[in-house]
């Protein structure tokens, strides 16, 4: 399966013209919208921490029966289309309050790219990862993005209450060129797990995320 | 000239160490240490006699700023003198004053526990022309010269585990143990085998251990502290301190700091408060004898106070040790005379053997039992009138000899008779089943009579709920609440009159249990009208005069109605009658003095003399109350003893958390419970996330305290639901209680 470049330059075109996420932030329930704890163009910080314990910032207090709720950011970003003729008004629940643009990072990009972009294995099962013994051995000596995987060769091996069972390549040879995983960690369901592509695709690919690393600096 | 460069080094080092204790500003320190610098800066540049001349001065001069220290010494300046890096450790006490001795478990940082340090020693005494060695191990903690690793002496719960063991194994041997006590508290971590728990595991076996024990205290830091304190004699150094808390920890209490250090003129006056000098300790008799030091405190290279701290040591232990013999007059009378103040002398002049038998073991326990109980008990309160203290003593007496001849007299008999006929019951079925079985069959058969179905023994019943239930006063808003787990769960906001009605403060939807007020376990846990409260009117008092204390005292009594933040009371649940011990956060937030430990071990006594389950129920407790300095300290080993004398004489003890149980209570006579349960979002441990950030430097995870991480630890034995608390401690009750319901 080839790259669909103009697949591509379309995603890196409009991340280009909007280089961030928007999230609306929504009543999650009806209520008096009493008083905005933000302004338009307001720098916001969603949860922090090792533990994520410190709450976002306040955005906004509801009140409903005599309870009155401060509803928090959940992302970081900035303030845009707050809806300030609401204040003081009566809402219904999923009512659009503002948006939080969050600004997308380089290694957000990239991912997003990525998974655009690689054929995804995803995990099966909520379980425990490994790479295959003969995968990572070649993987530690070669390197991402030169390790092949042949059809029916072992990738992965899922291990879930002490029993293992092994995941097969089932596509055509391909390189393993990100791995998605932590191992030992547990996955959830239909995250991804590896992500392969063809072996002529990866001067391409390595081309590009060094592209989105020009425009996109660390902060 | 070397000689008297020499000289120079160490004046200046004296000078350095008056300067790190009165401070830079105070006298003329500063200038002392200045020109003593100079001087040896210029040692080989100045002709000799002037050197000499300029010495002398400055000799005298820091000779009179010492004196000077010395009798206006603060007791936050003995905190520091404590703390000195030039103050002696247990290594320097294991070299001067022992003849010889195996470090075990562990050297240096190859260690389990490098602050704690555990040696098989020797000791010796002379008397006459004879040599007598004696064998003890000695335990304590390694403060170091400024080794990090020691942790400046607070011991991780495996250190005290790694205590406990040598301890029992001083037991098995049959040889004293001294302790030395240099730790400003425990390392304040919840894994394994926990803090708190293992402090109240070495505090009830300390209690019944079947060997003299002695301890030395030069820093004793609350919890940390008790770990390996609960001896049989309790010396302190002069110019050591013992106390609750640390003075800066009161003064972050006292000036509500959630970080950052609190100012210095209120951790002075926190020190003052606090009363934690030795005189002080002596006063309040929570030690046994003071150990003089130089004016300044004993340093490293003082060996005539290892002299004497070998001297005071050996004499402690032959105190104890003559305190369990019968022939002991004569030596009773010279060692009296030896009163700490004459000089040491060489020749000890009497001989103890240290061994005891089986029946002196006893008498020791007794005697130890006898002194905790005594300890402190000065400080309790009461407003009782004299007719109704002898009412109450003469109504404990008539327990006493009514439980005493049911259970002691009747039932044992009864109960050998039924055990004797059971046994003949089984013996006749084993013997006859053989020959009985096969004729039954084949008359079975024949009239087809069907098999039996065999019989419950025993099973349990659920026990009524009380006829009419209690709503807290708190369902009468009509409003609603977030759960806070709303976000992370989903919760749906709850209609109050609901949550804490039907729902008995309980989310339905995650679980989350809103606190409650202790009235509702009292109305909605125990058959109704079966509780009738006793002692209540002990309260506690102002023993150490604590600036401000009188005044929190009274305005908690006036909104509480309550003399103490202990409630004991007997009470029944579904039939079966026990005795509570309540911890209530209305009042001082169930923190624990003179007061509520002496109300707890009358509670205990209460149960063993009536043969009844005893019940602590922890609404809160935030610790022992810092307002009552040592004297709050010390009821972690006094109510200990009193739970390990219940424990061992049959009882059933089942401790009940809810709400934040932290620190002193639960480090000692609830940690050491066999069977503690906590309420769902109950948070129980030894400190709080500032003292950990504080100590560790590590951030703790919100959720380190909760009680499902502390069953998950193997602290708590289950997590219990509100909604079913009454059916599960009945159920507790019949299963743990066994056969004869609830008393062994």
């Amino acid at each position: 399966m080839a790259i669909d470049h103009l697949k591509i330059n379309q995603l890196l075109q409009r991340l280009r013209s909007r280089p961030y996420r928007i999230y609306e932030v929504k009543t999650p329930h009806t209520g008096y919208l009493r008083e905005f704890l933000v302004k338009e163009g307001t720098e916001v910080k969603g949860p922090r921490g090792k533990w994520r314990e410190i709450p976002g910032t306040p955005l906004f207090t509801l009140e409903r029966e005599k309870n009155l709720k401060t509803i928090k950011a959940r992302v970081s970003g900035t303030i845009h289309n707050l809806r300030t003729e609401l204040e003081g008004r009566f809402v219904e629940a999923e009512e659009v309050v503002l948006e939080i643009r969050h600004p997308l990072s380089q290694e957000e990009v990239i991912s997003e790219f990525l998974r655009e972009t690689l054929i995804l294995i995803t995990a099966p099962e909520t379980a425990r990862y490994l790479l295959a013994p003969e995968i990572e051995k070649r993987i530690r000596k070669e390197g991402l993005g030169k390790v092949f995987v042949k059809p029916n060769e072992e990738i992965l091996i899922m291990s879930f209450m002490k029993r293992e069972t092994p995941i097969v390549h089932t596509g055509e040879t391909m390189v393993i060129f990100r791995i998605f995983f932590t191992p030992q960690e547990v996955v959830t369901a239909g995250e991804p797990l590896l992500g392969l592509c063809l072996q002529e695709e990866v001067p391409y690919l390595e081309r590009v995320i060094s592209r989105i690393c020009e425009e996109w600096p660390e902060k | 000239m070397s000689e008297l460069y020499r000289e120079l080094t160490e004046l200046l080092e004296r000078a350095l160490y008056v300067r790190d204790i009165k401070g830079e500003d105070w006298q003329e320190i500063s200038a002392v240490v200045g020109f003593l610098q100079e001087l040896r800066e210029k040692v080989y540049e100045l002709p000799g006699e002037e050197l000499r001349k300029r010495f002398s001065l400055l000799k005298e001069k820091l000779v009179a700023l010492e004196t000077l220290a010395a009798e206006t010494l603060s007791p936050y300046e003995i905190v520091k003198i404590t703390r000195h890096p030039q103050r002696f450790t247990l290594q320097d006490i294991l070299e001067n004053v022992y003849d010889n001795y195996t470090e075990l478990g562990g050297e240096g940082e190859i260690n389990l526990d490098p602050a704690v340090v555990v040696a098989r020693a020797m000791i010796s005494r002379r008397v006459g022309d004879k040599i007598y060695m004696h064998q003890v191990m000695v335990i304590g903690h390694e403060k170091g010269h400024g080794e990090e690793f020691r942790r400046g002496g607070s011991a991780k719960p495996w250190g005290n585990e790694k205590a406990l063991h040598y301890m029992k194994i001083a037991e098995t041997e049959g040889i004293p143990i001294h302790f030395y006590i240099f730790t400003p508290g425990a390392y304040p971590i919840e894994d394994p085998p926990g803090a708190a728990q293992q402090i109240a595991r070495n505090l009830y076996t300390m209690a019944k251990l079947k060997v003299p024990m002695i301890s030395f205290i030069s820093e004793g830091g609350s919890g940390g502290a008790e770990a390996i304190g609960l001896a049989d004699l309790r010396l302190m150094a002069s110019r050591g301190y013992y106390s609750v808390i640390s003075p800066e920890g009161a003064a972050a209490i006292e000036a509500k700091l959630k970080s950052g250090r609190p100012p210095r003129e209120l951790v002075e006056k926190c020190a003052r408060n606090l009363r934690l000098t030795a005189e002080d300790n002596l006063r309040l008799g929570t030690i046994d004898r003071i150990v003089p030091e130089p004016p300044l405190g004993a340093r490293r290279q003082d060996y005539g106070f290892f002299k004497r701290l070998r001297y005071e040591m050996i004499r402690a232990t032959d105190e104890v040790v003559l305190q369990t013999k019968s022939l002991r007059t004569f030596r009773k009378y010279v060692l009296s005379r030896k009163n700490g103040t004459e000089e040491v002398p060489e020749d000890f002049g009497i001989y103890v053997n240290w061994e005891l038998t089986e029946d002196e073991k006893e008498i020791l326990l007794e005697n130890r039992s006898r002194k905790y109980r005594e300890m402190g008990r000065w400080a309790v309160c009461g407003k009782e009138s004299t007719f109704k203290h002898y009412l109450e003593k003469s109504h404990d007496l008539g327990l006493k000899v009514f439980h005493g001849l049911r259970y002691g007299v009747f039932k044992q008999s009864h109960r050998a008779l039924r055990r004797m006929f059971e046994e003949l019951t089984q013996e006749s079925s084993a013997l006859l089943k053989p020959v009985s079985d096969p004729v039954k069959t084949v008359y079975n058969l024949l009239s087809g009579k069907k098999r039996r179905i065999p019989k419950v023994v025993s099973w349990i019943e659920r026990p009524e709920g009380p006829e009419e239930l209690y709503v807290s006063p708190l369902a009468l808003e009509d409003r609603t609440v977030t759960c806070p787990n709303a976000e992370t769960h989903g919760c749906p906001d709850l209609w109050v009159p609901d949550l804490y009605g039907e729902f008995c403060g309980v989310c339905p939807n995650c679980g989350y249990h809103f606190p409650l007020e202790y009235q509702w376990y009292l109305n909605n846990l125990f058959d109704r009208g079966s509780v009738r409260e006793f002692n209540e009117g002990l309260s506690s008092g102002n023993p150490l005069n604590f600036e401000g204390y009188a005044e929190k005292l009274a305005k908690a009594r006036k909104s509480t109605g309550k003399n103490s933040a202990m409630l004991t009371f007997e009470a029944k649940i579904g039939g079966i009658s026990l005795i509570v011990a309540m911890l209530i956060a209305d009042f001082r937030q169930g923190t624990v003095g003179v007061a509520e430990g002496e109300k707890f071990i009358r509670a205990c006594d209460r149960a063993r003399i009536t043969r009844r389950p005893l019940l602590a129920l922890i609404h809160t407790t935030g610790g022992i109350r810092i307002h009552e300095g040592t004297l709050g300290v010390i009821q972690m080993p006094r109510c200990t003893v009193a739970v390990r004398e219940y424990v061992d004489s049959g009882g059933l003890y089942i401790v009940l958390y809810d709400n934040n149980s932290y620190a002193g209570p639960v480090a000692s006579f609830l940690g050491c419970a066999p069977y503690q349960f906590a309420l769902r979002s109950t948070r129980l441990g030894f400190a709080g996330p500032r003292v950990i950030r504080e100590t560790t430097g590590e951030e703790v995870p919100p959720d380190y305290h909760s009680a499902e991480n502390a069953l998950r630890r193997g602290h708590i034995q289950g997590v219990w639901d509100r909604r079913e608390l009454r059916l599960k401690l009945y159920e507790a009750l019949l299963t743990m209680g066994g056969r004869n319901l609830y008393y062994r």
